[in-house]
Protein backbone atom coordinates (compact mmCIF):
# COMPACT_ATOMS: atom_id res chain seq x y z
CA UNK A 1 0.00 0.00 0.00
CA UNK A 2 1.46 3.31 -1.08
CA UNK A 3 -0.32 5.42 1.55
CA UNK A 4 -0.08 4.96 5.26
CA UNK A 5 -3.38 6.58 6.13
CA UNK A 6 -6.97 6.11 5.07
CA UNK A 7 -8.04 8.87 2.68
CA UNK A 8 -10.65 11.14 4.28
CA UNK A 9 -13.27 13.40 2.82
CA UNK A 10 -12.83 17.15 3.17
CA UNK A 11 -14.86 17.39 6.40
CA UNK A 12 -12.51 15.02 8.16
CA UNK A 13 -14.98 12.16 8.36
CA UNK A 14 -13.90 8.82 6.95
CA UNK A 15 -14.82 8.43 3.32
CA UNK A 16 -18.14 6.60 3.33
CA UNK A 17 -17.08 4.30 0.49
CA UNK A 18 -14.26 2.97 2.66
CA UNK A 19 -16.10 2.19 5.88
CA UNK A 20 -16.06 -1.46 6.80
CA UNK A 21 -19.41 -3.15 6.96
CA UNK A 22 -19.92 -6.02 9.36
CA UNK A 23 -20.12 -8.41 6.43
CA UNK A 24 -16.66 -7.50 5.18
CA UNK A 25 -13.48 -9.30 6.08
CA UNK A 26 -10.36 -7.42 7.09
CA UNK A 27 -8.75 -8.69 3.91
CA UNK A 28 -11.52 -7.30 1.68
CA UNK A 29 -11.30 -3.98 3.48
CA UNK A 30 -7.54 -3.78 3.04
CA UNK A 31 -7.93 -4.63 -0.64
CA UNK A 32 -10.33 -1.74 -1.10
CA UNK A 33 -8.06 0.67 0.70
CA UNK A 34 -5.10 -0.49 -1.39
CA UNK A 35 -6.99 -0.16 -4.65
CA UNK A 36 -8.28 3.27 -3.69
CA UNK A 37 -4.88 4.50 -2.57
CA UNK A 38 -3.38 3.30 -5.82
CA UNK A 39 -6.13 4.98 -7.78
CA UNK A 40 -5.63 8.24 -5.93
CA UNK A 41 -1.90 8.06 -6.44
CA UNK A 42 -2.11 7.32 -10.15
CA UNK A 43 -5.02 9.63 -10.84
CA UNK A 44 -8.49 8.78 -12.01
CA UNK A 45 -7.81 9.29 -15.70
CA UNK A 46 -5.15 6.57 -15.85
CA UNK A 47 -7.01 3.89 -13.97
CA UNK A 48 -10.60 2.93 -14.47
CA UNK A 49 -11.87 0.74 -11.69
CA UNK A 50 -14.84 -1.49 -12.45
CA UNK A 51 -16.47 -0.52 -9.15
CA UNK A 52 -14.72 -1.17 -5.87
CA UNK A 53 -17.33 -3.63 -4.68
CA UNK A 54 -16.14 -6.24 -7.19
CA UNK A 55 -12.50 -6.05 -6.16
CA UNK A 56 -12.68 -9.28 -4.17
CA UNK A 57 -14.09 -11.42 -6.98
CA UNK A 58 -10.91 -12.18 -8.92
CA UNK A 59 -11.73 -14.56 -11.74
CA UNK A 60 -9.85 -17.86 -11.61
CA UNK A 61 -8.87 -17.54 -15.24
CA UNK A 62 -5.89 -16.15 -17.08
CA UNK A 63 -5.15 -13.04 -19.07
CA UNK A 64 -6.10 -13.33 -22.76
CA UNK A 65 -3.56 -15.24 -24.83
CA UNK A 66 -1.87 -16.87 -21.87
CA UNK A 67 -1.98 -20.68 -21.91
CA UNK A 68 -4.43 -22.20 -19.45
CA UNK A 69 -4.88 -25.66 -17.99
CA UNK A 70 -8.05 -27.39 -16.82
CA UNK A 71 -7.68 -28.97 -13.37
CA UNK A 72 -10.02 -30.83 -11.04
CA UNK A 73 -8.99 -31.22 -7.44
CA UNK A 74 -10.48 -31.37 -3.95
CA UNK A 75 -9.56 -28.72 -1.41
CA UNK A 76 -10.69 -29.23 2.18
CA UNK A 77 -13.28 -31.70 0.98
CA UNK A 78 -14.72 -29.45 -1.68
CA UNK A 79 -14.49 -30.33 -5.36
CA UNK A 80 -13.10 -27.61 -7.64
CA UNK A 81 -13.11 -27.63 -11.40
CA UNK A 82 -10.87 -24.83 -12.59
CA UNK A 83 -9.26 -23.40 -15.66
CA UNK A 84 -6.09 -21.67 -14.51
CA UNK A 85 -3.24 -19.77 -16.06
CA UNK A 86 -0.75 -22.66 -16.36
CA UNK A 87 1.77 -20.69 -14.30
CA UNK A 88 -0.47 -20.53 -11.22
CA UNK A 89 1.07 -22.04 -8.12
CA UNK A 90 -1.07 -23.95 -5.66
CA UNK A 91 -0.38 -21.23 -3.08
CA UNK A 92 -1.59 -18.44 -5.37
CA UNK A 93 -4.71 -20.42 -6.26
CA UNK A 94 -5.53 -20.89 -2.59
CA UNK A 95 -4.87 -17.31 -1.56
CA UNK A 96 -5.75 -15.15 -4.54
CA UNK A 97 -8.56 -17.07 -6.19
CA UNK A 98 -10.19 -19.26 -3.56
CA UNK A 99 -9.56 -16.77 -0.72
CA UNK A 100 -8.16 -19.45 1.55
CA UNK A 101 -5.61 -17.04 2.97
CA UNK A 102 -4.56 -19.21 5.90
CA UNK A 103 -1.64 -20.60 3.89
CA UNK A 104 0.96 -17.85 3.90
CA UNK A 105 3.40 -16.57 1.31
CA UNK A 106 6.68 -16.08 3.15
CA UNK A 107 9.61 -16.44 0.76
CA UNK A 108 7.77 -17.88 -2.28
CA UNK A 109 10.90 -19.97 -2.97
CA UNK A 110 10.45 -23.08 -0.82
CA UNK A 111 12.78 -21.87 1.88
CA UNK A 112 10.49 -20.92 4.79
CA UNK A 113 7.60 -23.40 4.96
CA UNK A 114 4.86 -20.79 5.60
CA UNK A 115 2.96 -22.16 2.57
CA UNK A 116 2.96 -25.78 3.77
CA UNK A 117 -0.20 -27.72 2.93
CA UNK A 118 -1.06 -31.42 2.73
CA UNK A 119 -1.37 -32.97 -0.73
CA UNK A 120 -2.79 -36.51 -0.58
CA UNK A 121 -1.82 -36.49 3.09
CA UNK A 122 1.81 -35.44 2.53
CA UNK A 123 3.23 -32.06 3.43
CA UNK A 124 4.50 -29.97 0.52
CA UNK A 125 5.50 -26.37 -0.21
CA UNK A 126 2.51 -25.02 -2.14
CA UNK A 127 4.60 -22.11 -3.48
CA UNK A 128 6.77 -24.43 -5.62
CA UNK A 129 3.94 -26.56 -6.96
CA UNK A 130 1.83 -25.67 -9.97
CA UNK A 131 -1.94 -26.19 -9.70
CA UNK A 132 -1.71 -28.08 -12.99
CA UNK A 133 0.38 -30.76 -11.24
CA UNK A 134 -2.47 -31.52 -8.81
CA UNK A 135 -5.07 -33.01 -11.13
CA UNK A 136 -7.19 -35.35 -8.99
CA UNK A 137 -5.35 -34.52 -5.77
CA UNK A 138 -6.80 -34.02 -2.31
CA UNK A 139 -5.46 -30.84 -0.71
CA UNK A 140 -5.88 -29.99 2.96
CA UNK A 141 -4.99 -26.51 4.17
CA UNK A 142 -5.04 -25.03 7.66
CA UNK A 143 -8.69 -24.12 7.04
CA UNK A 144 -9.53 -27.81 6.60
CA UNK A 145 -7.96 -29.25 9.74
CA UNK A 146 -10.64 -28.50 12.32
CA UNK A 147 -13.80 -30.58 12.56
CA UNK A 148 -16.42 -27.86 12.72
CA UNK A 149 -15.74 -25.97 15.95
CA UNK A 150 -13.54 -28.81 17.22
CA UNK A 151 -9.90 -27.83 16.72
CA UNK A 152 -7.44 -30.38 15.41
CA UNK A 153 -5.31 -31.61 18.37
CA UNK A 154 -2.24 -29.89 16.89
CA UNK A 155 -4.12 -26.59 16.65
CA UNK A 156 -5.29 -26.92 20.26
CA UNK A 157 -1.76 -27.76 21.41
CA UNK A 158 -0.28 -24.71 19.64
CA UNK A 159 -2.75 -22.50 21.53
CA UNK A 160 -2.13 -24.31 24.83
CA UNK A 161 1.65 -23.92 24.52
CA UNK A 162 1.72 -20.49 22.89
CA UNK A 163 3.50 -21.95 19.87
CA UNK A 164 3.72 -18.63 18.07
CA UNK A 165 4.22 -14.95 18.46
CA UNK A 166 3.27 -13.02 15.32
CA UNK A 167 1.50 -16.07 13.89
CA UNK A 168 2.59 -15.74 10.29
CA UNK A 169 4.43 -19.06 10.14
CA UNK A 170 1.80 -20.83 12.26
CA UNK A 171 -0.50 -22.30 9.57
CA UNK A 172 2.55 -23.83 7.88
CA UNK A 173 3.96 -25.03 11.19
CA UNK A 174 0.68 -26.70 12.11
CA UNK A 175 0.19 -28.39 8.71
CA UNK A 176 3.79 -29.57 8.86
CA UNK A 177 3.34 -30.87 12.42
CA UNK A 178 0.19 -32.78 11.45
CA UNK A 179 2.22 -34.59 8.76
CA UNK A 180 5.17 -35.04 11.12
CA UNK A 181 3.00 -36.95 13.59
CA UNK A 182 1.65 -39.16 10.81
CA UNK A 183 5.22 -39.85 9.63
CA UNK A 184 6.15 -40.85 13.19
CA UNK A 185 9.02 -38.38 13.30
CA UNK A 186 8.20 -36.84 16.70
CA UNK A 187 9.87 -39.31 19.06
CA UNK A 188 12.31 -36.89 20.71
CA UNK A 189 12.95 -33.17 20.89
CA UNK A 190 15.89 -33.54 18.52
CA UNK A 191 13.87 -35.53 16.04
CA UNK A 192 11.08 -32.94 16.12
CA UNK A 193 13.59 -30.15 15.55
CA UNK A 194 15.20 -31.95 12.60
CA UNK A 195 11.91 -32.93 10.95
CA UNK A 196 10.34 -29.49 11.49
CA UNK A 197 13.45 -27.92 9.96
CA UNK A 198 11.54 -26.86 6.85
CA UNK A 199 9.41 -24.40 8.84
CA UNK A 200 11.14 -21.23 9.94
CA UNK A 201 9.85 -18.99 12.75
CA UNK A 202 11.43 -15.57 12.83
CA UNK A 203 9.92 -14.83 16.23
CA UNK A 204 11.82 -17.82 17.59
CA UNK A 205 8.87 -19.64 19.12
CA UNK A 206 10.64 -22.95 18.58
CA UNK A 207 10.69 -24.20 22.20
CA UNK A 208 6.92 -23.73 22.44
CA UNK A 209 6.38 -25.30 19.02
CA UNK A 210 8.32 -28.38 20.14
CA UNK A 211 6.28 -28.50 23.37
CA UNK A 212 3.02 -28.22 21.41
CA UNK A 213 4.00 -31.04 19.05
CA UNK A 214 4.95 -33.29 21.99
CA UNK A 215 1.60 -32.67 23.62
CA UNK A 216 -0.26 -33.32 20.36
CA UNK A 217 1.66 -36.58 19.96
CA UNK A 218 0.62 -37.71 23.42
CA UNK A 219 -2.97 -36.63 22.75
CA UNK A 220 -3.13 -38.70 19.57
CA UNK A 221 -1.00 -41.84 19.95
CA UNK A 222 0.18 -43.00 16.53
CA UNK B 1 7.23 -16.10 -14.82
CA UNK B 2 7.25 -16.35 -18.61
CA UNK B 3 4.18 -17.96 -20.17
CA UNK B 4 4.66 -21.56 -21.31
CA UNK B 5 2.47 -24.23 -22.81
CA UNK B 6 1.73 -27.15 -20.51
CA UNK B 7 0.90 -30.75 -21.25
CA UNK B 8 0.73 -34.02 -19.34
CA UNK B 9 2.34 -37.18 -20.64
CA UNK B 10 1.06 -40.70 -19.98
CA UNK B 11 4.05 -42.75 -21.09
CA UNK B 12 7.77 -42.00 -21.45
CA UNK B 13 7.79 -42.14 -25.26
CA UNK B 14 4.94 -39.62 -25.42
CA UNK B 15 6.76 -37.36 -22.97
CA UNK B 16 9.84 -37.36 -25.19
CA UNK B 17 7.81 -36.68 -28.35
CA UNK B 18 5.85 -33.83 -26.70
CA UNK B 19 8.91 -31.96 -25.53
CA UNK B 20 9.85 -29.98 -28.64
CA UNK B 21 12.49 -27.24 -28.75
CA UNK B 22 12.96 -25.26 -25.53
CA UNK B 23 10.79 -27.67 -23.58
CA UNK B 24 11.47 -29.04 -20.11
CA UNK B 25 10.20 -32.06 -18.24
CA UNK B 26 8.38 -31.15 -15.02
CA UNK B 27 8.85 -33.53 -12.08
CA UNK B 28 8.60 -32.30 -8.51
CA UNK B 29 9.28 -28.76 -9.68
CA UNK B 30 11.20 -27.78 -6.55
CA UNK B 31 14.16 -26.44 -8.51
CA UNK B 32 12.70 -25.78 -11.98
CA UNK B 33 9.72 -23.70 -10.80
CA UNK B 34 11.98 -21.73 -8.49
CA UNK B 35 14.37 -21.02 -11.37
CA UNK B 36 11.43 -20.02 -13.58
CA UNK B 37 10.29 -17.54 -10.92
CA UNK B 38 13.83 -16.14 -10.90
CA UNK B 39 13.85 -15.85 -14.69
CA UNK B 40 16.87 -18.15 -14.96
CA UNK B 41 14.88 -20.87 -16.73
CA UNK B 42 12.43 -19.78 -19.43
CA UNK B 43 11.06 -22.93 -21.06
CA UNK B 44 8.54 -22.53 -23.88
CA UNK B 45 6.83 -25.77 -22.86
CA UNK B 46 6.55 -27.90 -19.76
CA UNK B 47 5.78 -31.58 -20.15
CA UNK B 48 4.43 -32.77 -16.80
CA UNK B 49 5.76 -36.29 -16.26
CA UNK B 50 4.24 -36.82 -12.81
CA UNK B 51 1.62 -39.26 -14.13
CA UNK B 52 4.21 -41.54 -15.79
CA UNK B 53 4.45 -44.99 -14.16
CA UNK B 54 8.03 -44.41 -12.97
CA UNK B 55 7.68 -44.15 -9.20
CA UNK B 56 8.56 -47.74 -8.24
CA UNK B 57 11.46 -48.82 -6.07
CA UNK B 58 12.14 -52.47 -6.84
CA UNK B 59 14.74 -55.14 -6.33
CA UNK B 60 16.65 -56.25 -9.44
CA UNK B 61 17.40 -59.94 -10.20
CA UNK B 62 21.13 -59.28 -9.61
CA UNK B 63 20.48 -58.10 -6.06
CA UNK B 64 20.61 -54.40 -6.92
CA UNK B 65 17.73 -51.95 -6.67
CA UNK B 66 16.03 -49.88 -9.36
CA UNK B 67 14.80 -46.43 -8.37
CA UNK B 68 12.10 -45.13 -10.68
CA UNK B 69 12.85 -41.59 -11.85
CA UNK B 70 9.67 -40.34 -10.20
CA UNK B 71 10.24 -41.99 -6.83
CA UNK B 72 10.10 -39.12 -4.34
CA UNK B 73 13.21 -38.41 -2.30
CA UNK B 74 11.31 -39.10 0.95
CA UNK B 75 10.10 -42.51 -0.30
CA UNK B 76 13.59 -43.57 -1.40
CA UNK B 77 15.10 -42.44 1.91
CA UNK B 78 12.47 -44.35 3.89
CA UNK B 79 12.46 -47.55 1.81
CA UNK B 80 13.47 -50.72 3.68
CA UNK B 81 15.71 -51.94 0.83
CA UNK B 82 17.60 -48.64 0.75
CA UNK B 83 17.95 -48.32 4.51
CA UNK B 84 19.24 -51.86 4.86
CA UNK B 85 21.48 -52.21 1.78
CA UNK B 86 22.51 -48.64 0.97
CA UNK B 87 22.33 -46.61 4.21
CA UNK B 88 24.63 -43.98 2.69
CA UNK B 89 21.92 -43.14 0.15
CA UNK B 90 19.15 -42.94 2.74
CA UNK B 91 21.30 -40.66 4.91
CA UNK B 92 22.25 -38.43 1.98
CA UNK B 93 18.61 -37.96 1.02
CA UNK B 94 17.51 -37.12 4.56
CA UNK B 95 20.41 -34.65 4.80
CA UNK B 96 19.02 -32.74 1.80
CA UNK B 97 16.37 -30.00 1.77
CA UNK B 98 13.32 -30.25 4.09
CA UNK B 99 10.62 -32.90 4.61
CA UNK B 100 8.24 -30.89 2.41
CA UNK B 101 10.72 -30.60 -0.45
CA UNK B 102 11.71 -34.27 -0.16
CA UNK B 103 8.02 -35.21 -0.55
CA UNK B 104 8.01 -33.33 -3.87
CA UNK B 105 11.51 -33.86 -5.29
CA UNK B 106 12.09 -36.86 -7.55
CA UNK B 107 15.13 -39.06 -8.20
CA UNK B 108 15.39 -37.80 -11.79
CA UNK B 109 14.89 -34.17 -10.81
CA UNK B 110 17.50 -34.42 -8.09
CA UNK B 111 20.05 -35.47 -10.74
CA UNK B 112 19.09 -32.41 -12.80
CA UNK B 113 19.38 -29.84 -9.97
CA UNK B 114 21.23 -26.75 -11.03
CA UNK B 115 23.93 -25.02 -9.03
CA UNK B 116 23.13 -22.69 -6.14
CA UNK B 117 25.96 -20.34 -7.15
CA UNK B 118 24.65 -16.86 -6.28
CA UNK B 119 25.84 -15.47 -9.62
CA UNK B 120 23.94 -18.14 -11.55
CA UNK B 121 20.75 -18.02 -9.53
CA UNK B 122 20.12 -14.28 -9.73
CA UNK B 123 20.00 -12.71 -13.21
CA UNK B 124 20.65 -9.31 -11.58
CA UNK B 125 24.30 -10.40 -11.74
CA UNK B 126 25.42 -9.79 -15.31
CA UNK B 127 28.25 -12.33 -15.30
CA UNK B 128 27.60 -16.05 -15.41
CA UNK B 129 28.98 -18.32 -18.12
CA UNK B 130 26.56 -21.04 -17.07
CA UNK B 131 23.47 -18.85 -17.46
CA UNK B 132 24.78 -16.67 -20.30
CA UNK B 133 27.75 -18.27 -22.10
CA UNK B 134 30.54 -15.78 -22.72
CA UNK B 135 29.42 -13.29 -20.06
CA UNK B 136 32.20 -14.19 -17.61
CA UNK B 137 32.23 -15.65 -14.10
CA UNK B 138 31.11 -13.39 -11.27
CA UNK B 139 32.28 -15.82 -8.62
CA UNK B 140 35.92 -16.02 -9.69
CA UNK B 141 36.74 -12.60 -8.20
CA UNK B 142 33.50 -12.32 -6.22
CA UNK B 143 32.07 -13.89 -3.06
CA UNK B 144 33.21 -17.47 -3.62
CA UNK B 145 32.81 -19.05 -0.19
CA UNK B 146 30.54 -21.86 -1.42
CA UNK B 147 32.49 -22.62 -4.57
CA UNK B 148 34.57 -25.46 -5.98
CA UNK B 149 38.04 -26.65 -5.03
CA UNK B 150 38.25 -29.54 -7.53
CA UNK B 151 37.84 -29.72 -11.31
CA UNK B 152 36.83 -26.11 -11.87
CA UNK B 153 37.79 -23.98 -14.88
CA UNK B 154 38.43 -20.30 -15.41
CA UNK B 155 34.92 -20.18 -16.87
CA UNK B 156 33.05 -21.63 -13.90
CA UNK B 157 33.73 -22.50 -10.26
CA UNK B 158 30.17 -23.50 -9.33
CA UNK B 159 29.36 -26.64 -7.34
CA UNK B 160 26.67 -29.27 -7.78
CA UNK B 161 24.21 -28.96 -4.85
CA UNK B 162 22.88 -32.52 -4.69
CA UNK B 163 23.42 -34.79 -1.68
CA UNK B 164 21.75 -37.79 -3.28
CA UNK B 165 24.16 -37.66 -6.22
CA UNK B 166 27.20 -37.88 -3.93
CA UNK B 167 25.93 -41.19 -2.56
CA UNK B 168 25.05 -42.40 -6.07
CA UNK B 169 28.59 -41.58 -7.23
CA UNK B 170 30.06 -43.69 -4.43
CA UNK B 171 27.63 -46.51 -5.26
CA UNK B 172 28.51 -46.35 -9.00
CA UNK B 173 24.86 -46.11 -9.96
CA UNK B 174 23.66 -46.38 -13.55
CA UNK B 175 21.33 -43.73 -14.98
CA UNK B 176 18.75 -45.11 -17.42
CA UNK B 177 17.44 -42.66 -20.00
CA UNK B 178 15.02 -42.69 -22.90
CA UNK B 179 15.34 -40.50 -25.97
CA UNK B 180 13.82 -40.32 -29.45
CA UNK B 181 16.17 -43.11 -30.58
CA UNK B 182 15.42 -45.40 -27.66
CA UNK B 183 16.97 -46.19 -24.30
CA UNK B 184 20.55 -46.01 -23.10
CA UNK B 185 22.48 -46.33 -19.86
CA UNK B 186 24.92 -43.74 -18.51
CA UNK B 187 27.51 -44.59 -15.88
CA UNK B 188 27.11 -42.25 -12.94
CA UNK B 189 30.58 -40.78 -13.26
CA UNK B 190 29.78 -39.88 -16.89
CA UNK B 191 26.41 -38.30 -16.12
CA UNK B 192 27.47 -34.94 -14.66
CA UNK B 193 30.16 -32.85 -16.35
CA UNK B 194 33.06 -30.69 -15.28
CA UNK B 195 32.62 -27.10 -16.49
CA UNK B 196 35.57 -26.82 -18.90
CA UNK B 197 34.68 -24.32 -21.63
CA UNK B 198 30.97 -25.27 -21.65
CA UNK B 199 29.71 -24.67 -18.09
CA UNK B 200 26.20 -24.13 -19.50
CA UNK B 201 26.03 -27.94 -19.81
CA UNK B 202 25.60 -29.58 -16.39
CA UNK B 203 25.19 -33.13 -17.66
CA UNK B 204 25.74 -35.37 -20.66
CA UNK B 205 22.00 -35.92 -21.02
CA UNK B 206 20.78 -34.54 -24.34
CA UNK B 207 17.89 -32.05 -24.25
CA UNK B 208 15.42 -34.60 -25.62
CA UNK B 209 16.30 -37.43 -23.24
CA UNK B 210 14.21 -38.40 -20.22
CA UNK B 211 15.64 -40.10 -17.13
CA UNK B 212 13.50 -43.18 -16.47
CA UNK B 213 15.37 -44.86 -13.60
CA UNK B 214 18.56 -45.10 -11.57
CA UNK B 215 19.95 -48.58 -10.97
CA UNK B 216 21.96 -49.32 -7.83
CA UNK B 217 24.35 -52.20 -8.48
CA UNK B 218 24.62 -54.86 -5.80
CA UNK B 219 27.32 -53.87 -3.32
CA UNK B 220 27.14 -56.06 -0.22
CA UNK B 221 29.71 -54.04 1.73
CA UNK B 222 27.64 -50.86 1.30
CA UNK B 223 25.79 -51.87 4.46
CA UNK B 224 28.84 -50.31 6.15
CA UNK B 225 28.45 -46.79 4.81
CA UNK B 226 27.78 -43.25 5.95
CA UNK B 227 27.01 -39.77 4.60
CA UNK B 228 28.49 -36.86 6.55
CA UNK B 229 27.33 -33.37 5.60
CA UNK B 230 28.90 -30.19 6.94
CA UNK B 231 26.87 -27.00 6.54
CA UNK B 232 26.35 -23.58 8.07
CA UNK B 233 23.42 -24.69 10.25
CA UNK B 234 22.26 -27.98 11.71
CA UNK B 235 19.68 -28.70 9.01
CA UNK B 236 18.09 -27.38 5.82
CA UNK B 237 21.20 -25.94 4.17
CA UNK B 238 23.38 -26.94 1.26
CA UNK B 239 26.67 -28.69 1.95
CA UNK B 240 29.86 -26.76 2.37
CA UNK B 241 31.55 -30.14 2.20
CA UNK B 242 30.00 -33.59 2.35
CA UNK B 243 31.42 -37.10 2.16
CA UNK B 244 29.83 -40.41 1.20
CA UNK B 245 32.03 -43.19 2.55
CA UNK B 246 31.79 -46.96 2.08
CA UNK B 247 34.38 -49.39 3.43
CA UNK B 248 34.91 -53.11 2.95
CA UNK B 249 36.95 -54.29 5.97
CA UNK B 250 38.33 -57.70 6.74
CA UNK B 251 38.16 -59.19 10.23
CA UNK B 252 41.41 -57.51 11.22
CA UNK B 253 40.00 -54.12 10.13
CA UNK B 254 42.22 -54.01 7.10
CA UNK B 255 40.65 -52.18 4.15
CA UNK B 256 39.76 -54.47 1.24
CA UNK B 257 37.91 -51.82 -0.79
CA UNK B 258 36.82 -48.22 -0.33
CA UNK B 259 34.41 -45.82 -2.01
CA UNK B 260 34.65 -42.13 -1.19
CA UNK B 261 32.73 -39.32 -2.94
CA UNK B 262 32.46 -35.66 -2.01
CA UNK B 263 29.79 -32.97 -2.34
CA UNK B 264 30.08 -29.19 -2.23
CA UNK B 265 33.55 -29.26 -3.75
CA UNK B 266 33.10 -29.57 -7.52
CA UNK B 267 30.85 -29.03 -10.54
CA UNK B 268 29.90 -32.71 -10.23
CA UNK B 269 29.79 -35.22 -7.38
CA UNK B 270 33.53 -35.70 -6.79
CA UNK B 271 34.75 -39.25 -6.61
CA UNK B 272 37.92 -39.19 -4.48
CA UNK B 273 39.76 -41.87 -6.45
CA UNK B 274 43.18 -41.06 -4.97
CA UNK B 275 41.79 -41.45 -1.46
CA UNK B 276 40.24 -44.78 -2.39
CA UNK B 277 43.45 -46.08 -3.94
CA UNK B 278 45.48 -45.03 -0.91
CA UNK B 279 43.14 -46.80 1.49
CA UNK B 280 43.22 -50.27 -0.05
CA UNK B 281 45.41 -52.65 1.96
CA UNK B 282 45.84 -50.24 4.89
CA UNK B 283 44.65 -50.65 8.44
CA UNK B 284 41.48 -48.68 9.02
CA UNK B 285 42.86 -46.07 11.40
CA UNK B 286 43.06 -42.31 11.58
CA UNK B 287 46.61 -42.07 10.26
CA UNK B 288 45.64 -43.99 7.13
CA UNK B 289 42.51 -41.89 6.67
CA UNK B 290 44.48 -38.66 7.04
CA UNK B 291 47.09 -39.75 4.49
CA UNK B 292 44.39 -40.86 2.08
CA UNK B 293 42.55 -37.56 2.41
CA UNK B 294 45.80 -35.71 1.83
CA UNK B 295 46.38 -37.62 -1.40
CA UNK B 296 43.16 -36.20 -2.83
CA UNK B 297 43.45 -32.71 -1.40
CA UNK B 298 46.95 -32.20 -2.77
CA UNK B 299 45.14 -31.36 -6.02
CA UNK B 300 42.63 -28.94 -4.50
CA UNK B 301 42.68 -25.30 -5.51
CA UNK B 302 40.87 -22.65 -3.47
CA UNK B 303 39.85 -19.01 -3.93
CA UNK B 304 39.72 -15.96 -1.72
CA UNK B 305 36.76 -17.01 0.43
CA UNK B 306 36.80 -20.82 0.29
CA UNK B 307 40.30 -21.81 1.40
CA UNK B 308 38.70 -23.20 4.57
CA UNK B 309 37.15 -25.95 2.45
CA UNK B 310 40.49 -27.73 2.01
CA UNK B 311 41.00 -28.34 5.72
CA UNK B 312 37.27 -28.92 6.19
CA UNK B 313 37.30 -31.55 3.44
CA UNK B 314 40.30 -33.30 5.00
CA UNK B 315 38.61 -33.51 8.38
CA UNK B 316 35.26 -34.53 6.88
CA UNK B 317 36.86 -37.45 5.02
CA UNK B 318 38.67 -38.60 8.17
CA UNK B 319 35.56 -38.36 10.34
CA UNK B 320 33.30 -40.10 7.80
CA UNK B 321 35.77 -42.98 7.42
CA UNK B 322 36.19 -43.24 11.20
CA UNK B 323 32.42 -43.42 11.64
CA UNK B 324 32.13 -46.17 9.02
CA UNK B 325 34.97 -48.12 10.64
CA UNK B 326 33.24 -47.96 14.04
CA UNK B 327 30.07 -49.54 12.61
CA UNK B 328 29.46 -53.09 13.71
Amino acid sequence: MAHGSVPCSSDGEPNHALTVSNAETRRQFIKKISATSAALAIGPTLLSLPGLSTAQTVQPSASPGVPTTAVRLRINGQEHSLNVDSRTTLLDLLREQLHLTGSKKGCDHGQCGACTVLANGRRINSCLSLVAMHEGDEIITIEGLANGDQLHPVQAAFIEHDGFQCGYCTPGQICSAVALLKENHANSDDEIREWMGGNLCRCGAYPNIVAAIKEAKNATPS
Amino acid sequence: MNPFSYSRANDPAAAVSQLGPDGKFLGGGTNLIDLMKMGVERPARLVDINKLPLAQIEELPNGGVRLGALARNSDVADHALIKSRYPVLSEALVAGASPQLRNMATVGGNLMQRTRCFYFYDPAFPQCNKRQPGSGCGALEGFNRIHAIFGQSEQCIATNPSDMSVALAALEAIVRVQGPKGEREIKFNDFHRLPGTTPNMDTNLTADELITAVDLPPLPFATRSHYLKIRDRATYAFALVSVAAILDLDEGKKIKAARVAMGGVAHKPWRAMRTEQQLVGKSADEAAFRAAAEAELANARAYKHNTFKIELARRTIVRALSTVTAMA
